[in-house]
């Protein structure tokens, strides 16, 4: 499997989540600078998280419109993989790749601290190596994370298995009390409607390593490399 | 040309910002304020002077960066 990672100026996770692919593919990914509007054919485009812009505008707004951003929707639109964590969730739902929206944390404060999900589905490049319905734990850390669509679209998204992944207690349960952010129905991460291109607010890459406390986020990156070499 | 666009959110789109603030004036002693909403104001000057042209080339700007469609609504004014 071939990986690039896309670096904006106020990327700040972008090294990390080189670490975690070079770890599942035991390769180098291509880290492409945000200006670069073509880089290498790869099976996989990773948008890190951060503060793109400083959150300027709105959190991803800016960056969406890189030059590089040009080339990225093109290939997603082609079928290419594409992982959106954080930063780059916000991203991919700037440019409409991914429906609705992340604003502000409910409770208006910044979160930082493990949280869990829910695997919806096994049935996906991304999930493949997890159990469906498996919690898994893994950190998030964002000031605006709070997952927004419409009524319609919520509906047409759960009829399509678009939802990813659900904040939810040890044991699985979905309930208000296991939301960070006040998301519409605990919802932590998306997909879209071919399930090739991923946004998730949770950080897989900062738990994919026993020195870094667990290694729960690790099966994403092996699933992917297993799905697309 | 002097553009302002004001950006607002959409009813039914909850705003924590707006009841933080809203909150904030009650502990100041302003009572009876209600359904504080927050927005932003972009201003800008604009070389074309077709007020036509101007209007639809912001609306452009509204629709691509100004305002997330998804969740808010711009107003455009337009002056000179």
């Amino acid at each position: 499997m071939k990986a690039a990672v896309i670096v904006f100026p106020g990327s700040n996770c972008d090294r990390d989540v080189q670490v975690a692919l070079r770890q599942s593919m035991g390769a180098e990914p291509l880290m492409v600078w945000h200006k670069d509007s073509d880089f290498a054919k790869v099976d996989l485009i990773v948008l890190p998280g951060g503060f793109s812009y400083g959150d300027y505008l709105r959190c991803g707004a800016m960056a969406a419109q890189s030059p590089v951003m040009k080339e990225v929707v093109a290939r997603a639109h082609k079928g290419v993989a594409v992982l959106g964590i954080c930063n780059g969730f916000q991203v991919l739902t700037e440019t409409r790749l991914l429906p609705g929206t992340l604003m502000r944390n409910a409770d208006l404060r910044f979160v930082c601290r493990d949280v869990r999900v829910k695997v919806e589905s096994s049935q996906s490049l991304f999930t493949a190596k997890y159990e469906q319905g498996q919690a898994i734990r893994i950190p998030v850390a964002h000031h605006d994370g709070n997952y927004y669509a419409d009524d319609d679209t919520l509906s047409a998204m759960e009829d399509r298995g678009q939802i990813a992944f659900r904040y939810c207690d040890a044991g699985g349960a979905i309930t208000p009390e296991a939301n960070p952010n006040g998301s519409l129905r605990n919802i932590a991460g998306v997909y879209n409607e071919t399930k090739t291109v991923l946004g998730l607010m949770p950080h897989p890459e900062r738990l994919a390593d026993p020195q870094l406390g667990g290694t729960d986020g690790r099966a994403l990156f092996d699933g992917l490399v297993e799905a697309l070499t | 040309m002097k553009a302002r666009v004001h950006v607002t959110l959409k009813n039914g789109v909850l705003d924590p910002q707006g009841k933080a603030i809203e909150h904030a004036l009650g502990a100041l002693g302003f009572g009876g304020v209600h359904d504080v909403r927050q927005g932003k104001v972009i201003e800008f000057q604009l070389a074309e002077s077709d007020p036509k042209k101007a209007r639809a080339e912001v609306e452009a700007m509204c629709e691509k960066l100004l305002a997330n469609t998804v969740i808010e609504n711009y107003a455009i004014e337009l002056n000179g």
